[in-house]
């Protein structure tokens, strides 16, 4: 994950940022070629595939040993799995939302940030504002999904009732929610603190730190209602 | 996204992403939960183990990839066009080393967990799965976004709204798909 880190804090790019991807981006290019024209910086090439290669397969391969937690919390549960098919459509969705919200949470404080209206407190109505809709996102997402996870998990021969496919359902979301938000706003006051740019680091960082808090807070939750 | 946005502002501009993941994430997780998977899951140890992190590299390399042509594109550095110049092909290339990489890497300490974790696994069976599963996955990848990036681009629509959603949905529905696809071919050859 380092190699995401050093990077300029001040890069001037960041109000454009649109909260949408969870995907785990490098935009370390992003700055580097814009002052190339200078003939005494050494120019790196961005686009070799040597350079693309050594950047992103040691993060990656970072994540993929990260991801292993949430795979072994799945593999002990395999049983309860295969025998409430339910559980299995819910899992996807748990994986994908989580990353989207704090995705969507830590771009918003990120661009606060920059336009000077960030202040961690609930007090300031720009941070009330991003957790009510994250709370709100939460509940309509888990909402709809335990009904859908219900009726294909009875499709699929579960016969796992909706009052219980529902309160794992929205029981986990809710608890998620609190995550992504507590999750979002350290990440970002604390690269902020650091001196990197909350950009380059908080969401890739936060969203799979919240995909694996996901499965966590999932299973926790069907250990107990299920 | 200046001056002061309230919840409900914030609620109606995420929703249509948010929802468009939950579409995706309910047919990829139909897939996970149909009869097929779950004997899938049942005859090869490793499976469940490897799913998150086959899922999530899958947003990692073909996120970064829209990301870079993104980038690209708006400085003026590669053309919307189905030309391969060098850039666009280094890119494409590196993107389909990441991805193959990765998945290998993910069926090897797959390997290593279900040894440490006292369980029987088949190192030939999980790379030959990823192997598969990475291949096809980088295949349909690459296509659709290279394809969604330039038409999207030169109609005006600005690729970084666009990557987030399509990464996000192929990724998630064609991963778990894919994986039903690899167990099956392996399944066959051994």
């Amino acid at each position: 994950m380092t190699v995401l880190l050093g990077d300029d804090p001040s890069a001037g790019d960041v109000g454009t940022e649109a909260a949408d991807a969870d995907v785990t981006t490098e935009s370390v290019d992003a700055d580097a070629t814009a002052d190339r024209k200078s003939p005494d910086v050494p120019v790196v090439d961005e686009w070799s595939i040597s350079r693309i290669v050594r950047t992103m397969v040691p993060l990656l391969a970072g994540l993929s040993v990260l991801q292993l937690i949430s795979g072994t919390v799945l593999e002990t549960f395999e049983a309860t799995l295969l025998q409430y098919p339910a559980l299995l459509v819910l899992l996807p969705v748990q994986i994908g939302t989580a990353g989207n919200l704090a995705s969507i949470m830590c771009s918003r404080l990120t661009t606060q940030l920059y336009l000077g209206t960030y202040e961690p407190r609930l007090s300031n109505p720009d941070v009330r504002a991003n957790v009510i809709a994250v709370f709100a996102l939460a509940g309509t997402v888990f909402g709809l999904v335990g009904v859908a996870a219900w009726a294909i998990g009875v499709a699929l021969g579960g016969d796992l009732g909706l009052a219980r496919v529902l309160l794992v359902s929205i029981l986990s979301g809710m608890l998620l929610a609190v995550v992504v938000v507590i999750a979002s706003v350290v990440a970002v006051e604390v690269s902020y603190r650091v001196g990197l740019n909350p950009d380059d680091t908080t969401i890739p960082i936060v969203t799979n730190v919240c995909d694996i808090t996901g499965v966590l807070i999932l299973f926790a939750v069907v250990s107990v209602v299920v | 996204m200046d001056g002061h946005e309230s919840a409900r502002d914030v609620y109606r501009q995420a929703l249509p992403v948010v929802l468009v993941s939950l579409v995706a994430g309910l047919f990829a997780g139909t897939i996970l939960g149909s009869e097929t998977m779950r004997s899938g899951i049942e005859s090869v140890p490793g499976i469940l183990l490897l799913l998150p992190a086959f899922l999530a590299t899958r947003g990692g390399v073909y996120g970064s990839l829209g990301a870079r042509l993104s980038t690209g594109l708006h400085q003026g550095l590669i053309e919307p066009t189905f030309e391969l110049d060098r850039r666009l092909t280094n890119a494409i290339v590196a993107s389909f080393l990441n991805g193959m990489a990765v998945s290998v890497f993910i069926a090897v300490i797959t390997y290593l967990s279900l040894f440490l974790l006292g369980r029987q696994g088949s190192l030939f069976e999980l790379v030959g799965i990823m192997l598969v599963a990475g291949l096809l996955s980088a295949v349909l990848m690459l296509s659709v976004l290279i394809t969604v990036i330039f038409v999207g681009y030169r109609r005006g629509l600005n690729p970084d709204n666009v990557i987030g959603p399509v990464v996000t949905t192929l990724g998630d529905v064609f991963g778990v798909f894919f994986l039903l696809v690899g167990i099956y071919v392996v399944g066959v050859i051994t």
